[in-house]
């Protein structure tokens, strides 16, 4: 009987191993595995998996394998990472923003410096998205009604309070003049299911990635108010910026790659000319555009000063609007 | 709008039906009920596995390739819940509760061929829903609100008062509160802030379903084996009359012919809710079935009731096609593998959305006809498998226990690769073990745990959204309607009561 089910499982799992694509001669790295703190289909996900998919078909890494290991905010992979260090110096986590903001809330008690940062390679803007048949067609129009009555307009986000999705909103809202501490923010426990509740009239804002509805506000079912960039958008020209509205926020999620702590300088460099390389193909312009991407490089110590402005930023942000104490 | 439809359908005929499609849904289907059955690897890692293939291929055939290895996963994921009373995948939980028993009764071909006849119904009525009602159901996912959630939660769990029979209502109901305590544990998602993790990293995200219902059925299981010394395990020997045999009477079938279809549309609209899943399908299917059971079936569900097996998996195969509605009509994923499907979408340049009728039509259809073919695949192949793999209770018993645990702990450390879940499944499995021995029923814990964070963050959401006021619940049409049909479900035995009472008295004087 177990000669059936070993056989079977032979079957499974030699079919599996038959059909992988085999690594490229030339490439420069040999195997990269992207460590994702957190579930498929996420925003970590899609950027580990378009990033890590780019590379091997540009020949750029041999063999790309990845991981989800989602828990704690991203806090069960940052754990994961420095307690096993010596076993994963082909390991690269993604991550993005919300290392930031969940250290300083004390989600985890890790911060980027307890890893080697990489690099920063794209950004998404924040955006505020209403459903097509909203009353709304400007974003001024959503502050004057907050400012008439704050409980009149609550905004869905895919995190919880406190969170880059609710930050920038109250960020907005301070900007305007308005007091962000009256913001009614709905907190749904993914992107996408915060855009269905944005559907279905749970709410009539929501505060997402700009690459979270593109797609959708492309195809005319919600529309794009504003978004966080200093300037438009190339993939979206009609919409406006806060800081064209008169309202001085700019915000960028970016994404990026953390190494094990003390990887090894040679192998760090080795990863920043890979990427460098990255950014050259036709490949990566392509990837870049589906998911609404745009480049945000800043290679090995240039990523450790731009955390560091992130980090004074936000945190002075959040003590104001008293999410820190 | 017809015409649109039948342009549809042919042109999803055309696209499935070329050879390489062919042979691609068969492939599918073939690599998704092997790695289903696996335990420990569910349709998220068989579907993930098989992306790296896909590249390359024309969008349409690599959809049909990753959808067949979903449903397929999914359809061989009985597997190891019939068998070894260890589900592989959380939306396979629900088919211990029934399937296990039967096969120990001496019967597991014919709980695996149950099983796999209840998924094709499944499957196959949900994909002719899935054809005729796509843009209708859209609609329904769409404008489900928060609050309808919590009313879908809370009708949800008036399933455990059919949990069990009459004495032990007191027992399930505590289980019940069990599980939804458990189901606290970990980071609040509305406030963020941590919840009986007592400092420790490893419980910010709560316990894990699969993990719970690991616990509490296969090691307690492996532990009463090996405490019931006479029982029912020894007597099995493949050369028992029936063991193998997959036969199901005419009147068996006939008597699950109600409840596949029930459970087939329960299934498939709660997966067309982004927020619900198969997982949520399937347990709420089985307590439907259970509620409506006359009283002589009821005392049969748990013990190895053909209606109590064929409800879970008629229900988790079509919540599984109904979660492509709101996954191709509005790009939003509704569990994990349905995410993952959307990212390989978005890879092969194809934008989900209300337009991808229009856009990409041979995607759509193609993906949608190539289901019809999958699921009678799926049988074809699984049909004939089910001797051998039945063959494996014939085991004795001193190394099936062993069999069980180890692919419990293989298959609690394969979700997160994280050694404390194990200690954490020993540790739940004593205290469950305890409680079985006093007699208490373990599905209600599995019902509550699975319901009680979706119904507290709904409500928490309800009442932000609703500025903190309860009206909601009756002032929505749609979650007035939920409510209505609850208040039926708690009612209906008090009426039957009612019935038998006066039919009592009516014999009485009569006798």
């Amino acid at each position: 009987m177990k000669k059936g089910l070993l056989s079977i499982l032979f079957i499974a799992i030699a079919s599996v191993f038959l059909v992988l694509p085999s690594a490229a001669a030339d490439s420069m790295v040999e195997e990269i595995h992207f460590l994702i703190p957190g579930g498929a289909g996420g925003g970590w996900d899609t950027t580990a998996r378009g990033v890590g998919r780019t590379l091997q078909t540009t020949g750029l890494v041999g063999t790309a394998s990845f991981e989800n290991m989602s828990g704690g905010g991203g806090g069960k992979a940052i754990n994961h990472i420095i307690s096993t260090a010596r076993r994963q110096q082909n390991t690269l986590m993604v991550n993005s923003t919300p290392i930031v903001i969940r250290s300083l809330q004390g989600v985890f008690p890790q911060s980027f410096r307890d890893l080697t940062p990489v690099a920063s390679v794209i950004a998404d803007f924040a955006a505020f998205v209403v459903p097509k048949g909203s009353k709304y067609t400007s974003f001024t129009q959503v502050v004057a009604d907050f400012k008439r009555n704050p409980k009149s307009v609550k905004v869905a986000g895919g995190s919880v309070k406190g969170s880059m999705d609710h930050l920038v909103p109250a960020m907005a809202i301070e900007a305007a003049g308005g007091d962000p501490l009256k913001l009614v923010y709905v907190p749904y426990d993914a992107g996408g299911k915060a855009m269905a509740g944005l559907l279905s009239g749970d709410t009539q804002v929501l505060s997402t990635g700009f690459g979270e509805a593109v797609n959708l506000a492309s195809q005319g079912e919600v529309r794009i108010l504003a978004v966080t960039s200093a300037e438009r958008l190339a993939e979206a020209p009609d919409v406006a910026t806060l800081k064209e509205l008169g309202y001085d926020v700019v915000f960028a999620n970016w994404r990026g790659f953390f190494g094990p702590p003390n990887l090894s300088k040679k192998k760090v460099d080795q990863y920043l000319a890979m990427f460098k390389k990255m950014y050259g193909t036709s490949e990566w312009d392509s990837t870049r555009k589906k998911y609404g991407w745009q480049n945000l490089y800043n290679p090995g110590a240039e990523f450790i000063t731009f955390l560091e402005q992130q980090e004074k930023a936000v945190g002075e942000m959040m003590r104001n609007l008293g999410f820190l104490q | 709008m017809f015409d649109g439809l039948l342009n549809g359908m042919m042109m999803g005929i055309e696209t499935a039906f070329i050879p390489m499609n062919i042979v691609i849904v068969l492939f599918a289907c073939f690599m998704g009920s092997m790695i289903g059955m696996l335990p420990g690897l569910g349709p998220i890692t068989a579907v993930a596995l098989m992306i790296p293939l896909t590249y390359g291929l024309n969008p349409a055939t690599g959809m049909i390739l990753l959808a067949g290895v979903y449903y397929g996963a999914i359809f061989g994921g009985s597997t190891s819940s019939i068998l070894i009373n260890a589900p592989g995948e959380a939306a396979v939980v629900a088919t211990t509760f029934d399937g296990y028993p039967l096969a120990r009764r001496g019967q597991p071909g014919k709980a695996l061929a149950v099983a796999a006849y209840a998924s094709f119904s499944g499957g196959t009525i949900s994909v002719i829903l899935l054809m005729f009602f796509a843009p209708a159901m859209a609609n329904v996912s769409k404008n489900f609100q928060s609050g309808d959630y919590f009313a879908l939660m809370i009708l949800g769990l008036t399933a455990i008062s059919a949990f069990t029979g009459r004495g032990s209502f007191l027992k399930s109901i505590l289980m019940a509160i069990f599980g939804l305590m458990l189901s606290t544990i970990g980071t609040d998602q509305t406030s963020g802030t941590q919840r009986f993790t007592f400092g420790s990293l490893e419980l910010l995200d709560g316990i894990d379903f699969l993990l719970l219902a690991m616990a509490t059925f296969a090691i307690t299981e492996a532990v009463f084996i090996v405490l019931n010394r006479d029982a029912a395990s020894d007597s099995f020997k493949p050369r028992n009359l029936g063991f193998k045999s997959l036969k199901v009477s005419k009147k068996e079938i006939k008597s699950i012919i109600p409840t596949v279809g029930r459970s087939s549309l329960l299934g498939y609209f709660i997966g067309v809710l982004p927020g619900a899943g198969a997982t949520l399908g399937s347990m709420m299917a089985y307590g439907m079935e259970r509620n409506l059971a006359s009283k002589e079936d009821q005392a049969e569900f748990g013990k190895g009731s053909l209606k109590g097996l064929a409800a879970p998996e008629a229900g988790n195969n079509a919540a599984s096609t109904g979660s492509f509605i709101p996954l191709l009509t509005l790009g939003i994923p509704g569990s994990g593998t349905t995410a993952v499907m959307l990212g390989a979408l978005i890879a092969y340049g194809i934008n989900p959305g209300p337009r991808m009728f229009v856009e990409s039509p041979e995607t759509f259809w193609g993906v949608i006809m190539s289901m019809y073919m999958g699921n009678m695949f799926l049988l074809v192949i699984n049909l004939p498998l089910i001797p051998y793999i039945a063959r494996l209770l014939a085991v004795p018993r001193n190394m099936l226990v062993p069999f069980i645990l180890f692919f419990s702990i293989i298959g609690v450390y394969l979700i997160t690769f994280n050694a404390f879940d194990i200690k954490m499944m020993v540790i739940i499995g004593v205290i469950a073990l305890f409680l079985r021995l006093m007699d208490f029923p373990m599905a209600p814990i599995l019902l509550g745990f699975i319901l009680g964070g979706l119904m507290e963050y709904n409500l928490r959401r309800a009442l932000i959204i609703n500025d903190e006021s309860l009206s909601f619940m009756w002032e929505r049409p749609s979650t007035l309607i939920i409510n209505l049909i609850t208040l039926v479900f708690l009612l209906l035995p008090l009426i039957r009561e009612a019935r038998t009472r006066i039919s009592l008295m009516r014999q009485k004087p009569a006798a």
